[in-house]
């Protein structure tokens, strides 16, 4: 079953061709990497995917819905999750009450505005219990400016996944981490369960060829290449662009 | 004192929990003091009608402002609700026939409830008490709101609008219902204000007034109630002390702005939190 | 026909001086970010400076010199000791800008009284220059021409010069702007000590036909507001327009 299509999506800005008539369709179920190298369009793609970016032609569609005219947040509402490049926490606020918002969105709870959140117990308890899930507690009272940048990634994830999503765009999500903490977001990413559909946007090869069931190549905006990883691997335009880059 | 605390702890819904700097919250302020003022003056309406008319128009007006405000941030929000408020000035100083223009509506009468009480609201003592009741009421339904789902809502908009629409909220409708439930309350607090003056002018509509209350809400910290609380009263005390010595009041003013500004951004309650922390980390 | 051409060419000339006031605002926001509330001061002290120098001097052409100078300067100083330690914080500048206007506008009555004056106009000007029997004061004229030429010299400074094209690279991105060795801080500080003496000039050239006067600082800014606000910002032409 198809989760999502985008059709001959483009996007420019003034003189500048992003993306170009960029279509494919990604599988429920799937861990489709999009790779690439800087430049290629790709975080724009995502931010017209999620909603954040109009697109300039082309068309979103998703569980068979049209959304290309949808706001990011009505998008959010249908199951689309993100994680961002640059990591976009709620910086003063705790890294629980971080969560209770991501929380409270899911629930619908935000109309009652009458009960303080705190005396939501299910809410809380809820709270704890991803975090307690991600082995996260211990900094669960931290302002999210202040804990560990690692650790801002995970939460960004956490965030994005609080809503039990449908669809997850994860924008590179490994960037700037030490090899342990790479390791652990893989295992993260690895143990999602198979009803939800993973886009995911990544520098590293390593984990991309890891991860993917397939992958989507862009270059310049354009969509040059997309298979599975084997595929991939051995495409020659995709060696071609990647010489130097590649670093198997 | 009491009423420039409530006005104070309004604009800190806006400024302090969801992170839009208005600079014409005096707007709504006067808005709501005119009304009641007029129609208890005029129409000899009593206070179950006058009151509440005041907010209602102070409402509907935060409601149209806020559509023209909302397309901007920052900056240029900071300008757009400056210049809507001075509109509002220009209007109460202009149309003489309605608002008495620059000689202002003297002698509204106090509340009149209507209700056949012991005490008569035009004493110092019930008024006092009818004041702080009100004034109570709504800080326990702005406590109500802070620590609410909305309230939590807000403050996610304050720290990240882009991770918000991300997550599902419609930003944009939350900043309105802020910005009119802003003005509301502000809107009590004019109201309260011409009953307590008895005297309503345009001179609480100027930049300066604007200016006021937005340090009000700076020196005692944005974003904790409490803060603007006590820097209202700090600067109505200061206003008092100051101007019972000298004629200089708006240099001592802006003086205080310019350190302010400088030296404790984030208010007192600020710089208290900040002392606690250095002594509970040795 | 008379009075509309004589409306249109008073609100012409107002219009210049409210465009010099918006041209300094709208620059110091585009390139700054910085809402600077204390414009409509140097308004104000531009006027009263000038006033005092005619006074002392006899010469127009001094006072508006000197009071523009003198404001810029009073400009770099704000920027350079004060308002450059509020980078990017719109409250805090708000109020930083606000108190520098209250404490200019009161130290403005200290020391020149609260009566209204004006500015004596300069003895060419003083007439009034004739077409057809239509008589106009020549020194409305001269705003006029001068607020025309001090545009096109923005203008062409905007588009036409090195200086202009590291201000609109500044504008777009500060961060690359550093990065490529522009002197960013040096800029802001010459940027908005130019708006002050933008902002001088109009309150020199204002005085005789608009006055001196304790207030006129806000009176200016409010409407100087709504022309930069019509007329975007950061684009120096467009301000003028919309009177």
């Amino acid at each position: 079953m198809t989760a999502l299509t985008i059709n001959n999506l483009s996007r420019h800005f003034g003189g500048l061709q992003a993306v170009s008539n960029v279509s494919f369709t990604v599988e429920v179920g799937e861990r489709r990497l999009m790779i690439g190298p800087n430049g290629a369009g790709k975080t724009t793609l995502f931010n017209m995917l999620a909603g954040a970016l109009p697109v300039s032609a082309g068309r979103v569609v998703l569980f068979g819905r049209d959304i290309t005219l949808l706001p990011a947040y009505a998008r959010a509402r249908m199951g689309i999750a993100r994680t961002f490049q640059i990591t976009n926490l709620f910086p003063r606020l705790t890294v629980r009450d971080n969560l209770v918002l991501a929380l409270l969105a899911a629930e619908n709870a935000v109309r009652s505005r009458h009960r303080p959140v705190s005396a939501n117990h299910s809410l809380m308890h809820h709270a704890t219990r991803l975090l307690d899930k991600w082995d996260l507690s211990a900094i669960a009272g931290k302002d999210a400016k202040d804990i560990a940048y690692g650790q801002q990634r995970q939460i960004d994830l956490v965030l994005a996944l609080a809503a039990q999503p449908k669809i997850l765009l994860l924008d590179e999500p490994t960037a700037g981490l030490s090899a342990a903490e790479v390791v652990r977001v893989v295992g993260m990413i690895r143990s999602l369960p198979r009803d939800i559909t993973i886009l995911m946007i990544e520098h590293d090869m390593d984990v991309a060829f890891e991860l993917a069931d397939r992958v989507s190549v862009l270059h310049q905006g354009h969509l040059i290449a997309e298979g599975d990883v084997e595929a991939i691997r051995n495409h020659p335009r995709v060696r071609e662009i990647y010489l130097g880059v590649d670093d198997e | 004192m009491m009423i420039f605390a409530l006005f104070a702890m309004s604009l800190d819904l806006l400024i302090g929990y969801t992170g839009m700097p208005s600079l014409g919250h005096t707007a709504y302020f006067g808005i709501s003091a005119y009304t009641t003022a007029l129609l208890a003056l005029r129409l000899n309406l009593n206070a179950w009608l006058a009151l509440p008319a005041g907010l209602v128009l102070a409402a509907l007006t935060a409601s149209l402002f806020g559509l023209l405000a909302l397309r901007t941030r920052g900056s240029y929000f900071l300008m757009i609700t400056l210049a809507l408020s001075q509109v509002v000035w220009g209007i109460a100083f202009g149309w003489r026939s309605l608002t008495g223009g620059d000689d202002g509506l003297p002698d509204v009468p106090r509340p009149a409830l209507g209700l056949h009480l012991p005490w008569s609201l035009a004493d110092s003592t019930p008024f006092y008490y009818f004041t702080l009741l009100l004034v109570a009421v709504a800080t326990f339904l702005l406590v109500g709101i802070v620590t609410s789902p909305f309230g939590y809502a807000l403050r996610g908009i304050r720290e990240s609008e882009t991770r918000m629409l991300a997550l599902g909220y419609n930003v944009w409708r939350y900043k309105l219902t802020a910005f009119v439930l802003a003005a509301l309350f502000a809107g009590l607090a004019g109201s309260l204000y011409a009953y307590y003056n008895r005297f309503v002018s345009p001179d609480y509509l100027n930049v300066a007034r604007s200016a006021e209350v937005l340090l009000m809400v700076i020196l005692g910290g944005a974003g904790t109630l409490i803060g603007p609380a006590v820097g209202a009263v700090l600067i109505v005390f200061l206003e008092n002390v100051i101007s019972a010595y000298t004629e200089r009041w708006l240099l001592a003013l802006g003086v205080i702005y310019v350190v302010v500004s400088l030296f404790a951004p984030s208010g007192l309650i600020g710089l208290l939190r900040h002392i606690r922390s250095r002594r509970a980390t040795p | 026909m008379n009075f509309w051409l004589i409306q249109t060419l008073n609100g012409i000339s107002f219009g210049m001086l409210l465009f010099l006031l918006a041209a300094g605002l709208s620059l110091i926001f585009g390139l700054m970010k910085v809402l600077n509330l204390t414009h409509g001061s140097f308004y104000l002290l531009g006027g009263y400076v000038g006033l005092t120098i005619l006074h002392l001097s006899g010469s127009f052409v001094l006072a508006v010199l000197v009071g523009s100078l003198a404001i810029a300067a009073i400009g770099v100083i704000m920027e350079r000791f004060f308002l450059r330690r509020l980078h990017l914080q719109e409250l805090p500048q708000a109020l930083l800008t606000f108190g520098f206007l209250f404490i200019f506008s009161d130290l403005a009555t200290v020391i020149w009284g609260t009566n209204p004056q004006t500015i004596p106009k300069p003895a060419i000007f003083s007439g009034a220059l004739q077409f057809d029997g239509f008589f106009y004061p020549s020194y409305r004229l001269f705003i006029i021409v001068l607020g025309l030429i001090i545009a096109g010299a923005l203008w062409w400074l905007q588009d036409g010069t090195r200086l202009g094209a590291m201000l609109r690279a500044s504008v777009d991105d500060e961060e690359i702007a550093r990065a490529l060795g522009i002197n960013v801080s040096l800029l802001f500080t010459l940027v908005f000590g130019f708006g002050a003496f933008l902002a001088a000039l109009g309150g020199v050239m204002g005085g005789p036909i608009v006055g001196v006067y304790p207030g006129a600082d806000f009176d200016v800014m409010l409407l100087g507001f709504v022309v930069v606000i019509i007329g975007g910002l950061g684009r120096i032409t467009l301000g003028s327009s919309c009177r």
